[in-house]
């Protein structure tokens, strides 16, 4: 099913994400990305929730009656900007380490923590790439893994 | 500058916004608020359970078009709303409840009476706030009051921490400035507008289907114009009853599931619904696969959500009803469509299949028989106000609407219990109307305790309970689908004894169960003006409403009467029953 992602501007006031969410669900939609974080605009935040809903568009329409919604924008999957964070923890021993590192390093991670029995690498990139390099460090045990929600921005048109 | 406690703003700033008249009941965390309404101009209306409150709130609303207020506590106070808030959300009904909330350094930590008020009615409400500052407390009731009373409207609920009733601010008088994302569209595009004016123009059969959001936005006067000079009939859903006048020769009346078998028909065969104020519910539409599946649609709301919700428009319209119905009156320019042999055609079934029942002489008392009979004695002005079920479908097709707001009743949410609260909440705001509510006896057990209110706030509301002693409509589903099973729908005729009930509750009751007793019996009843009157119909169980469609079925399929059932239902099984 085709990934829709939604940007989403709203005042920065207690309660908005819940309502956001509980729009959503309430029609048994279920969100695959969130998340949220301030603007260059004081008293505003933005979210960008990717989901693989089909009625999007009535959602978007439930969404907008909320009073603390000010925009909402569709992104096209194809012109979007996308990128995530990840902070993943990977079982270590002597004779893997440098391999490990050495993997994670080709992959663009950056190492933020190494120890004798593990080390902690930092990678950011697409939905896709996070998902190779978990894959990639998946054989060595994966002890730990937290990924902080895509997020997206229309490309520059020119 | 004084300083005002919170509890004396939020008593200040609806005299200021011309709140004259509150429904509630006091309680622990709110009754900081309760002290400065005790030297307030505000009349307070003390209901007996925060449910009737929120009824009577919006049976004022309904009848005037203008904000109802209901106050209640924290905890089961504000639980006690929930029912009243979906309700008002449903039927698009402008309140605002304002409740109590623990102390903020309580909340959150499972204080006595409290309860995640912000989170239970967010679904059930347009918006609502919990105050955090004693100082927003004018602008956020301000707000409250503009959201729930423009575009489409509804309830808002302000939750108060008993410790900010109880701090101190300054009054700065509020001003609705910046709400970025709250901007309902209210003119229509006159794009859209020449759109819908070409399909008219080229419609054989073309129907007004409106509905409560003609009533919302006082536009029937306009509403009249553009049906009149341009002949097209007019259906009026269960919402929009009195928005055209029954009686008129263009007025259908309602369709839908229980819709009169014109008016329902006239949609399934129209080439054009001009749809302005309605949702395409359910109860209209039954599967929308079947509904009108040769009209294009022009479908004007105020709410963009609605547009293309249940049915793909050819024409969307946002805007302001009255607006719209301006903009398409202009554009047409008096044109006039020929519309002669469509209406021929729609009386030929009007002839076919009108509404019927049969009331023997001697027999048991049939609700539309009462209905036209009560109707000879009353005025036009009349404001009606209904429980939820089968009287509620009698009233919406024998009574003969001919003005907006003198029909209240519970559309969406279906509510039983709505009635009698609701008739409170009307007669507080037109003291000098008849606000007669007719009821089911089913409905009026669920609330039946605001008869005390009425008694004792001096609100002389008149009362029918249609006793059946059955919950009807149920009861009739399981005669049509459940092989007359009737399972947990008998209520009994003769418990409570109604006439006893209403005289200990302090109203005067009256008993009927022939038909030589209604005339003389209820003329006594309209006379008597100094205490509320309950009069109990007693009424046939057998007697079904029809019309009907069966829920999820195809309009094409109207049962019209107890002779059609079999031939409809057997032809074949019918679905979300």
């Amino acid at each position: 099913m085709k990934e829709r992602i939604l940007s989403i501007l709203v005042e920065d006031k207690p309660g908005v994400l819940a309502r956001v969410s509980s729009t959503i669900s309430r029609r048994g939609f279920n969100i695959k990305s969130l998340s949220v974080g301030p603007t260059s605009v004081d008293g505003r935040s933005k979210m960008t929730i990717v989901t693989d809903a089909d009625a999007v568009e009535q959602v978007k329409k439930q969404l907008n009656k909320l009073i603390n919604i000010i925009k909402i924008i569709e992104f096209e999957p194809d012109s979007t900007l996308e990128t995530e964070v990840m902070l993943i923890k990977v079982s270590t021993t002597r004779d893997t380490q440098t391999p490990v590192i050495e993997k994670a390093t080709m992959s663009n991670a950056r190492s933020v923590d190494v120890g004798t029995n593990s080390a902690i690498f930092e990678i950011t990139g697409n939905s896709v790439e996070l998902d190779k390099f978990e894959e990639l460090m998946k054989p060595y045990g994966i002890i730990d893994m937290v990924r902080g929600g895509r997020i997206a921005m229309q490309g520059i048109q020119s | 500058m004084d300083r005002l406690t919170g509890a004396q703003l939020v008593i200040r700033t609806l005299e200021y916004m011309g709140v004259s008249t509150v429904f509630g009941l006091p309680g622990g965390a709110i009754l900081p608020a309760y002290d400065p309404i005790y030297d307030s101009p505000i009349r307070h209306i003390l209901a007996r359970h925060e449910q009737g409150a929120g009824h009577m709130a919006e049976g004022y609303a309904q009848s005037t078009g203008e904000l109802g207020v209901v106050i209640a506590t924290s905890g089961p106070g504000s639980t006690n709303l929930v029912t009243p808030l979906n309700n008002a959300l449903m039927d698009s009904t402008p309140i605002l409840a304002i409740t109590g909330q623990v102390a903020s350094h309580a909340i959150g930590n499972d204080a006595f009476q409290e309860a995640f008020t912000t989170g239970i009615t967010m679904a059930a409400t347009k918006h609502n706030y919990l105050v955090a500052d004693v100082s927003e407390i004018p602008q956020i009731l301000l707000e409250a009051k503009y959201i729930a009373t423009t575009g489409r409207p509804g309830p808002v609920l302000v939750d108060i921490p008993k410790d900010i009733l109880n701090e101190e601010s300054e009054w700065i008088e509020p001003t609705i400035s910046d709400m970025p994302g709250y901007k309902p569209t209210t003119i229509p595009n006159p794009k859209s507008i020449s759109q819908g004016v070409d399909l008219i123009k080229k419609s054989k059969k073309p129907i007004l289907y409106i509905g409560g959001g003609v009533i919302n936005s006082k536009s029937n006067k306009e509403m009249y114009e553009l049906a009149t000079s341009t002949k097209i009939p007019v259906v009026t859903t269960l919402m929009g009853r009195g928005s055209f006048p029954d009686g008129h020769e263009l007025s259908l009346g309602m369709p839908g599931m229980h819709g009169n078998y014109s008016a329902t028909t006239s949609l399934q065969k129209s080439d054009l619904l001009i749809a302005i104020g309605v949702r395409f519910d359910d109860r209209v539409t039954a599967n929308p696969d079947y509904f009108a599946q040769n009209a294009k649609v022009i479908h004007a709301d105020i709410d963009p959500a609605e547009i293309g919700k249940v049915r793909e428009p050819d024409v969307p319209i946002v805007g302001d009803a009255k607006n719209v119905i301006v903009d398409l009156t202009n554009a047409l320019e008096g044109y006039e469509c020929d519309t002669k042999e469509w209406l021929e055609e729609i009386n030929s079934w009007q002839k076919k299949y009108p509404l019927s029942y049969e009331q023997e002489k001697k027999g048991p008392l049939k609700t539309p028989y009462i209905l036209e009979e009560i109707q000879k004695l009353v005025d036009e002005d009349t404001i009606i106000v209904s429980g939820v079920g089968q009287h509620q479908m009698w009233i919406s097709l024998y009574w003969k609407f001919t003005k907006p707001n003198t029909w209240l009743n519970s559309g969406g949410a279906g509510t039983m219990g709505y009635a009698l609260p609701a008739a409170l909440g009307a007669k507080m705001a037109f003291p000098d109307k008849l606000v007669l509510a007719l009821d089911g006896d089913g409905c009026f057990q669920m609330t039946c305790q605001e008869l005390i209110t009425a008694a004792t706030e001096d609100i002389p509301i008149k009362i029918v309970v249609f006793n059946n002693g059955n919950y009807g409509m149920v009861r009739q589903w399981q005669k049509l689908f459940y092989n007359n099973r009737f399972s947990a729908t008998e209520l009994t005729h003769d418990t409570p004894n109604y006439v006893k009930l209403a005289e200990s509750m302090g109203a005067v009751g009256h008993r009927i169960t022939t038909s030589d007793e209604i005339e003389s019996t209820f003329k006594d009843a309209l006379k008597e003006n100094s205490k509320p009157v309950l009069i109990e119909f007693v009424i046939d169980p057998e007697e079904m409403v029809f019309p009907m469609v069966p829920a999820g079925g195809n309009n094409d399929d109207v049962i019209v009467n107890e002779e059609a059932v079999d031939a409809i239902l057997n032809k074949d099984a019918t679905e979300e029953i």
